[in-house]
């Protein structure tokens, strides 16, 4: 238990903690409406294809500032949503297919673009690997700021349309025939849904924030049938994963925080799935053998045939 | 042989042993599940190390391939509760996975030599140090010899059972009324990618696998409706991409399966900018040539339909027809251009008239179009 209090004290736990509590909160909001709209493996797709965005910014501006490399992997996962959509529309080629396939061309691209950099002498490249696995050990207090900021834009823009966006992702057609614009807003939100992923890079690395993305909506999504008790449950197991996540890594050694984090989300959604009042497996297990009983009772065949 | 030669030799056994199995993942729409796979190998290898402490052993592929299987029986299960739809169930379990591995592999770091690094993005470059000696003699790197023993499973298994993955694949009802189990067949073919990628992601790396696995049958998706010419086509664009991709690398020096990736993307583009009906360009012209088809279609029935009536004169003029058919002055003088040439039109004191011509056009289409068949 001291050790759990000094930990609170300690100025890199604060930041880290603060860190993984902010992404947490911000995919959570995010993947709500990525996972409503079946667009859950689109985060999976943009993370990967933001590394040659990543490495494309350091070798044009030589630069490794956070916000600058983040830019380049902004542009490079708009850039493959852009192409996934384009041949799903103008080609047979399947949803999962073209996201399979721009996902790892992108991704094999960076590798490419990483290993060119590796050759450059005097380059100090080390360091853009971080954006594959992530580590959020190299949280700077100025990451949070922008992490911070981007995040405040993202939760005001929500709050803003909240009622298109919520018309939009239940029933578009309608959306459309009140006269909103489904076009403006499909873009808008999927911007918003790359922007969050984007920030995310740095904390746990492009292969598992499409975890962070779908994990807390999915796990929030049992509880609830309104969009805005399930926005909020995201955002409240997305922080408390990520502050959890990174107690955990700091306590124990050699844990490192973006697999911890996204164990800890995990485990949520598990019990979600499994407890979650009227959803939930086991309350659904219960109500089956309730009726059986009630059928019994009322004179039913004893021998029902389980279907 | 030269390691430039084996290079190339192992990168073309591994992008056709990868298409083949990936045909079927693209036709049963399953491209994402090879993504999920290939993540969670990582975990049935460092489990498979703990069982053996001994990285080069065989159950170590047994372990992966296995836990392959497991990933894909996991995310049914979970999608079947139907609590959570399909592509979030893969985005829930094989993070998760992958995750065990990483801490796994982190925390025992010390006593394994086994580095997410090269797992994950692999280097072929390094394969021909590892040679395969029998006897003392060196008959080639080994990775030659897991790749090609790799490439015989696949074509193999996919040469017995063709049938059944096709009936199984485009069909499922039919093939359980025929009493093909499709469960079996899936799973089968479940083993045989994680198999494939576990084989496969020493050379090039887990993530790039699905490169290779989804790249070369989406693009000869767009060349061909014949499962077999598919699969022919795949694996002769795999082979293709290997050659190219390695030669590219070598005169960058940089990443050789990562360039491979990209040429993979680059042929896909390519084709799918190009190809013949499926291509954008032919499909864009189709869709130009329609236009005008029916723009032909619809002022001939106009013309037809003012002929002789008081109105003609304010209908059918030259000026006019925009105005009532709602297109622009571009568009009106080049479909009036082509008619004329046909034709079927004339022009009469800034009146357009049908010709004969034109009338028998006029009344053939209106028979097609609203006759019963």
């Amino acid at each position: 238990m001291t050790t759990f209090i000094a930990l609170l004290r300690d100025y890199t736990f604060q930041t880290v903690a603060l860190g993984s509590a902010l992404l947490g909160l911000i995919s959570g909001v995010m993947g709500s409406f990525a996972v409503l709209r079946k667009q859950s493996l689109l985060g999976d797709g943009v993370s990967h294809s933001a590394l040659p965005g990543v490495v494309m910014a350091f070798i044009l501006l030589g630069n490794k500032n956070t916000e600058i490399l983040l830019l380049g992997a902004l542009v490079s996962g708009l850039l493959a949503t852009f192409f996934i959509i384009s041949i799903v529309r103008n080609s047979r080629v399947k949803f999962d297919s073209a996201l399979a396939l721009v996902m790892s061309v992108f991704f094999g691209l960076g590798l490419v673009l990483l290993t060119y950099v590796q050759k450059i002498p005097n380059s100090n490249q080390a360091g853009l690997n971080r954006f594959i696995f992530g580590q959020a050990a190299t949280l700077l207090k100025r990451d949070i700021m922008l992490m911070a900021i981007c995040g405040s834009v993202l939760l005001a823009l929500i709050l803003l349309f909240w009622k298109e966006f919520k018309l939009f992702t239940f029933d578009s057609d309608f959306a459309q025939s009140l006269g909103f614009s489904t076009k403006k807003l499909n873009l808008m939100l999927s911007f918003m849904i790359v922007v969050a992923i984007i920030i995310g890079l740095q904390t746990v690395g492009v292969i598992l924030m499409s975890a962070m993305l779908i994990s807390p909506a999915v796990a929030a999504r049992q509880w609830t049938n309104k969009l805005w008790v399930m926005v909020l449950l995201s955002s409240i197991f997305g922080a408390a994963s990520g502050v959890v996540g990174t107690a955990a890594s700091s306590m124990v050694s050699k844990l490192p925080t973006g697999p911890a984090i996204v164990v800890c989300i995990s485990t949520i959604v598990m019990v979600s799935v499994l407890f979650a009042p009227g959803r939930g497996i086991l309350h659904r297990l219960y109500r089956r053998k309730r009726n059986k009983l009630l059928f019994k009772m009322e004179g039913g065949a004893p021998n029902v045939p389980s279907a | 042989m030269s390691p430039q030669l084996e290079i190339q030799l192992i990168a073309v056994i591994v992008a056709v042993a990868c298409a083949l199995p990936g045909v079927f993942l693209v036709l049963r729409r399953m491209s994402m599940m090879s993504d999920s796979i290939t993540h969670t190998i990582l975990l049935g290898i460092v489990l498979g190390f703990f069982v053996t402490h001994d990285l080069s052993s065989p159950l170590l592929i047994v372990g992966a391939a296995l836990m392959g299987v497991v990933t894909v029986w996991l995310t049914e299960m979970l999608s079947r509760t139907r609590l959570l739809a399909e592509d979030a169930a893969i985005g829930i379990v094989f993070p998760l996975l992958f995750s065990i591995a990483i801490i796994l592999i982190s925390r025992f770091a010390g006593s394994i030599h086994l580095d997410t690094d090269s797992v994950l993005l692999g280097e072929l470059a390094f394969a021909p140090f590892d040679r395969m000696v029998i006897g003392g003699v060196d008959i080639g790197a080994k990775s030659i010899y897991i790749t090609g023993v790799l490439l015989l499973i696949n074509l193999t298994a996919i040469i017995i059972f063709f049938k059944e993955l096709k009936v199984a694949t485009f069909d499922p009802m039919l093939a359980a009324v025929l009493g093909f189990t499709p469960a079996l067949v899936h799973y089968g073919l479940m083993t045989l990618v994680s198999l494939t990628a576990v084989g496969a992601f020493q050379a090039v790396g887990s993530i790039l696998v699905v490169a290779f696995m989804v790249g070369p049958p989406v693009t000869a998706y767009l060349l061909t409706d014949d499962l077999k010419q598919m699969l022919l086509l795949s694996g002769l664009l795999g082979a293709v991409n290997g050659i190219l991709g390695y030669q590219t690398a070598a005169l960058l020096d940089v990443s050789i399966a990562g360039s491979m990736a990209v040429v993979t993307g680059i042929v896909f583009l390519l084709v799918f900018i190009f190809a013949p009906h499926r291509g954008l360009v032919s499909s864009l012209l189709r869709k130009r040539n329609q236009r005008i088809q029916f723009a032909k279609i619809n002022l001939l029935l106009h013309l037809h339909n003012h002929e002789g009536t008081d109105e003609e004169a304010s209908e059918s003029g030259i000026n006019d027809i925009q105005t009532h058919l709602r297109w622009d002055t571009v568009f009106t003088k080049n479909i009036l251009e082509r008619l004329r040439e046909e034709n079927c039109i004339r022009f009469d004191d800034g009146v357009v008239k049908l010709t004969d011509q034109g009338r028998k056009t006029s009344v053939d289409n209106y028979k097609i179009f609203f006759s019963e068949f």
